[in-house]
Formats: structure tokens, C-alpha cells, sequence
């Protein structure tokens, strides 16, 4: 695969955080390049580094040395517009919390980055956003606000809301972190079904059990990369869930 | 971004924030309606006052004789006596617009009656002199056309002579003595008190003109003409066609001046323009400050909601909005909500002004200007008001936001 082809490459990346006389070095000098098609668990405790490196990844932060290219593109050193225009063209986000809009139906949660792209002018928002809705099991959900729906539903939305920009990447921060067992299993089924069809992720991890489901585990401490190997005993969630069809039984 | 979907945005969030927005919009609400309110009002009672003042006669128009001229040297006000009852005459038949015409002859006499004696003017006047000056009497009666006719001896005392020289009793009925002809009071005048020169405007008789002349002047002149118009504006005009009548009636060439003078109560009217002046500005002073309250009553709620809503900043940041894209969110949502509060102001001032209407009885008047300058005022509140709040969600870091609990 040629390197110009890469959805992330990252090298040499520094973040300092100055907090009064006192510098904090979240990262200290990370180099990590994933290829299309990947699915890269990102792990290690808190305090090192890895929600430093997801915001930068995620382009809601900067690096304060290094560089990044994001499908090819130079990233690091835009300004806060070209910043968002990055994330709404590029990225898909999966939140722990969901992030969803109160009072706000999932048609519409959905819909959201497509009325903020700058790509998307003209484009059926109402009948992208369904396609998307439909895509992670939720099409009998379209007009349910987030209160009406269960912590699995609302992350399948918020999973719909990364993918209807169709991004190059979808960042997962602690996607399962809100959910029970057997419904993170279930999420994760359906990342792994997105990544088959050839959707690159990058998902944030403390829990060893999660990154088990993923390609390949990347580990940080105090802002290094230590240890970056593929996971050799992969799991199947949709094996695990003892169901020959995830979606069905998720819907 | 286009304008539509930022639009769609905005009204999709203050729909769904029902609450916030109606406590939102009650600033503007309040503020508007209390403009509408108070401007209504106000066209009440600068009717009301309006009214008043022109009681005092500004609808007046004064003839005096005119001046004369010795060797070029002009001799001032009154020194010609050309004016005559057939100028009076005239102008009570050819007259268009005035409403009514007096004569006026003053004749200074000593009078004679009840407690003792008094020196006073007696004026000869006709019936109109009582609707020009809007002077009505407090007891007994003014005189009548009979009375004019027959020039009886009649008399309408003011206030003043009542008091020094009835004091305590009736004087209707009485008899006094104008230069030994005994008159009988017929009528007391309301007081009117004094002019601004300190005159005492009740310290006078009335009595016909007919009767004042032949028994008291004895000369053919008159002191002034007065007359009365319907209203301010005719008083141009009004002058205008008294000019004509009276040139004509003293035959003057087109090359000669006027032998008379006609003034209008200038500075009456000037001091009834200064008090609807005051009253308009009065009025705007309190209706700006009720908006100005409204503002910022929107400022202080998109303030609040900027924190509350810091999430949802965070995400809709997260998903690609550009921090320009969140302040326009924010500035079409004040503004909207500014307007739409602005026209429900309108019609919760229009309901307040009826009420006002019917308690007071006073006209009240809604203008369609005000209308429109009252929503417009708001549109402008929203955006100044909205406009820091608005930066200060357009400025939010991202990630600070999506971790705000």
C-alpha cells in the first residue's frame, strides 16, 4: 500500500499544555501511521496522553510540534475554520456520552454535519440522514428524540450522525463506556461490520476486552507509544452475541 | 453553510426550547407592548391637552386698529381708529371661516354698586365674544340677541368686581352704575385668572356692544375685532380673508397699506406646540427605556443559555461548525425571537390600549409608524444585544465544550 495513501500519519507529534509556570507534556514525540481500511484501538490509563491524542487526531486540537496528515492533507497548523471544515469533510465522532441534541429527533441529530457542510450544498439532507439512520438498524427510530431511546439506540444514532459525511475516519472516544456489556457488544458488532465495508476507525480504550474486538492496539504512556502490535486472538461480536444477524436483534 | 439551514437551525432550536424562549421574548415583549401602551396613551392626553389649550383661545385671531403715519413718522399701534362696526359688520357677513366675531369696545369707567365703588373697563362685545373666549358664567346668564337689540342696560361681571363689590352675597340681580346709567347684573363670569403679563382678566364687565356704545363710548370706533377658527390651521387663512373683507370695507387701493393690524395668540400657540413637544419626548424617554429593559432582559437569558447550551456548542462544533457559523446560529435566533416577541408586543399593546381606552375614555390612537418601529427597534435590541453573547458561543474551545457538564 503506498504511503501517500495513509488515513493518518503522525510524526514526531508534541502537545504541551503551559498551566501557569508549570508545563504538562501530554505527548512526547508520537509517530503512528494507519492505513485505509484499519481499525486501531488506542489504549493506556488516564494520564497518558490518549485524549490528547484523540483530540488532535479528532483536529479539535493542535499539535505544539510534529506533524500530521490527515488522507493526505497537512493538518496541523490550520486555523479553527479550516479546523471544522476538516471534521465536518473528514471525521465522524463516537462519543461516550452520545452527544446527541436534547429535544432533537434522531432524524435530525443525524442530519446535523450535513447542514454544516460546505460540500453537501443541494444535497437531500432529510434522505441522507435516513440512508445513514437506516444503515446502523435504526430506520423505525427516525422522528424518537434521544430521551425516548436506550443508551444502545442513541449510540447507533450518534454512530449514523459519524458516517453520514461519509468521513475517511470515525474516531471513537470510550464508544462503549455508557453501555452494559451485552450492549457494547452489540456497538462493537456493528463497528466491525462498518469496518468490513471498508470504513477506517480509530477507537479509544481503557478496557483490554474492547480492543480485543479491534485489528490492532496501539498503547500510550506518559505520552509515548509503547507498544503497537495486531491482536492476534480477534474477536467476532456477532459471534459473540450468538446471533447470526447483530442488526436484527439490535432493532 | 447557506443561509437557509442556518435559519432552519436557529427556528428549530428556539421551537424546541419553548420555555426559554417565551422567558426570552417577555423582555421584548413587555418592552413593546408598554411603547405601544404608553404611545397611545400619550396621543390621548396630548388630545386632552391639546384641547385644554386651545380652550384658552388659540384659535384666535386679534384686529386692532392699525398705525398711523405722521410725516413718515410712523406714530405706533392704535393711533389710527379706523376700525368700525361696519368693519365688524362685514366680517360677521362675509366671513368664511371664522367660527364667531366680537367686537371689542373698551370703555374705562367708574362704577358705582353694593360695598361701593370701582374702576374697571367695561367691554361692549357681541354674543360670539362668550364662544370665543370660552368664557361661560358661573351664575345667572349672559345676555341674549334681544338684550344686543334693544341694547338694555345689562351686565356680566367678572369674578373680580363680584368680590370687591358683592362680597358674600349674589350679585345677580343687582344694580350698578356705569357713569350714573344704572345696569343690571344679569351674570357672573367664571374666573379665568390672571395673563401671562399679570392682567386680572376676571376684573371686567360685559355688557352688548350696542348698549356699550351708545351709552358709554359714544364714539364710532372699536377697539378690537376678535375672532375664533375651528381649529389652528384655518388661522392662516383666516387671516387672510379678515385682511380682504376689511381692505375692502375701508375701500383701500392696492397701493396703499393696511390701516389694521390682525395678529394671531402666536405665543399661545407656541406654548402649546412646546408642551406636546415635551409630551412626545417624555414619552420616548420611557419607551426607550422600557426596550432598553427588554434587551437587555435578552441579553442576560442568551447569556445564561450560552452556558447552558455549552454541549450542545460543543457538538455542533464537533460535527463542523465553524465558530462563525455558531455566532449567526445565535444572532438569527435573538433576532427572531426579538421580532417575533416585538409583534406579539404589538398586539399585547394593542389590548392594552383598548383597556386603557375604556377606563379613561381617553382617544387613544395607534399609529401604524409606531408599529413598524417598534418591531424594527427590536430586530435592532436582538442584534445588540445577542451580538456578545453570540461571540462569546462562537469563541468556545471545542473540546472545553463537548466536556462541560
Amino acid at each position: 500500500m503506498a504511503a501517500a495513501n495513509a488515513v493518518i500519519r503522525v510524526e514526531g507529534l508534541e502537545r504541551v499544555y503551559a498551566t501557569g509556570k508549570t508545563e504538562v507534556r501530554a505527548l512526547q514525540g508520537v509517530d503512528l501511521v494507519v492505513q485505509p481500511g484499519e481499525m486501531v484501538a488506542i489504549m493506556g490509563a488516564s494520564g497518558s496522553g490518549k485524549s490528547t491524542l484523540m483530540n488532535i487526531l479528532g483536529c479539535l486540537d493542535r499539535p505544539t510540534a510534529g506533524s500530521y496528515q490527515l488522507d493526505g492533507v497537512r493538518v496541523d497548523g490550520l486555523n479553527r475554520n479550516e479546523l471544522a471544515d476538516i471534521r465536518n469533510a473528514k471525521l465522524g465522532f463516537v462519543f461516550q456520552g452520545f452527544n446527541l441534541l436534547a429535544r432533537t429527533s434522531a432524524l435530525e441529530n443525524v442530519e446535523l454535519p450535513l447542514m454544516y457542510s460546505r460540500r453537501h450544498k443541494g444535497v437531500d439532507t432529510r434522505a441522507a440522514a435516513q440512508a445513514s439512520l437506516e444503515r446502523v438498524g435504526l430506520a423505525e427510530r427516525l422522528d424518537h428524540e434521544p430521551s425516548e431511546l436506550s443508551g444502545g439506540q442513541q449510540q447507533r444514532v450518534a454512530i449514523a450522525r459519524a458516517l453520514v459525511t461519509r468521513p475517511s475516519l470515525l474516531l471513537a472516544d470510550e464508544p462503549t463506556g455508557n453501555l452494559d456489556s451485552h450492549t457494547s457488544i452489540e456497538v462493537l458488532a456493528l463497528f466491525q461490520e462498518l469496518n468490513d465495508t471498508g470504513i477506517t476507525m480509530l477507537v479509544v480504550t481503557h478496557e483490554p476486552d474492547i480492543a480485543l474486538y479491534t485489528k490492532r492496539v496501539v498503547e500510550l504512556r506518559d505520552g509515548r507509544v509503547i507498544r503497537d502490535e495486531a491482536v492476534r486472538d480477534r474477536r467476532v461480536a456477532a459471534e459473540d452475541l450468538g446471533a447470526a444477524t447483530p442488526l436484527a436483534l439490535a432493532s | 453553510m447557506n443561509g437557509t439551514r442556518l435559519v432552519k437551525i436557529a427556528t428549530q432550536s428556539i421551537v424546541k426550547n419553548k420555555m426559554r424562549t417565551l422567558l426570552t421574548m417577555l423582555g421584548i415583549i413587555i418592552g413593546v407592548g408598554a411603547v405601544i401602551v404608553m404611545v397611545a396613551i400619550g396621543q390621548g392626553a396630548k388630545a386632552q391637552i391639546q384641547a385644554r389649550i386651545d380652550n384658552l383661545g388659540t384659535n384666535l385671531v386679534v384686529i386692532t386698529q392699525g398705525a398711523s403715519q405722521t410725516g413718515g413718522v410712523s406714530q405706533g399701534a392704535g393711533t389710527s381708529n379706523r376700525l368700525t362696526l361696519a368693519d365688524f359688520d362685514a366680517l360677521k357677513r362675509e366671513s368664511t371661516i371664522f367660527t364667531g366675531v366680537s367686537p371689542v369696545i373698551v370703555a374705562p369707567t367708574q362704577i358705582v354698586g353694593g360695598a361701593g365703588n370701582w374702576r374697571t373697563s367695561v367691554n361692549g362685545v357681541s354674543l360670539d365674544y362668550q364662544s370665543i373666549r370660552a368664557w361661560p358664567v358661573a351664575s345667572g346668564r349672559y345676555f341674549d340677541d334681544t338684550d344686543v337689540r334693544a341694547m338694555r342696560k345689562v351686565a356680566v361681571i367678572g369674578k373680580t368686581i363680584a368680590d370687591n363689590l358683592f362680597a358674600g352675597q349674589d350679585a345677580v340681580g343687582q344694580q350698578i352704575r356705569l357713569r350714573d346709567v344704572p345696569f343690571d347684573i344679569i351674570g357672573v363670569l367664571t374666573p379665568k385668572g390672571q395673563t401671562a403679563e399679570g392682567r386680572d382678566q376676571d376684573d371686567v364687565i360685559l355688557s352688548p356692544y350696542t348698549t356699550v356704545q351708545t351709552r358709554l363710548s359714544g364714539r364710532q370706533f372699536i377697539t378690537q375685532i376678535l375672532g375664533a377658527t375651528a381649529s389652528k390651521g384655518d388661522i392662516p387663512a383666516a387671516e387672510q380673508e379678515a385682511r380682504g373683507i376689511l381692505r375692502e370695507s375701508h375701500k383701500l387701493a392696492s397701493y396703499e397699506a393696511d390701516d389694521f393690524t390682525v395678529r394671531d395668540q402666536t405665543e399661545l400657540a407656541q406654548a402649546a406646540q412646546g408642551t406636546t413637544q415635551v409630551m412626545t419626548i417624555l414619552l420616548a424617554a420611557i419607551a426607550s427605556v422600557s426596550l432598553l429593559v427588554g434587551g437587555i432582559g435578552i441579553m442576560n437569558i442568551m447569556l445564561v443559555s450560552v452556558t447552558e447550551r455549552t454541549r450542545e456548542i460543543g457538538i455542533r462544533m464537533a460535527v463542523g461548525a465553524r465558530g462563525s457559523d455558531v455566532l449567526t446560529q445565535f444572532l438569527v435566533e435573538a433576532i427572531v425571537m426579538s421580532v417575533v416577541g416585538g409583534v406579539i408586543g404589538v398586539g399585547v399593546g394593542f389590548a392594552g390600549s383598548l383597556i386603557v381606552q375604556r377606563v379613561t375614555g381617553w382617544g387613544t390612537a395607534i399609529a401604524p409608524q409606531m408599529v413598524l418601529l417598534a418591531i424594527g427597534f427590536s430586530a435592532a435590541v436582538g442584534i445588540f444585544f445577542g451580538f456578545y453573547p453570540a461571540r462569546k458561543a462562537a469563541a468556545l474551545d471545542p473540546i472545553e465544550a463537548l466536556r462541560y457538564e
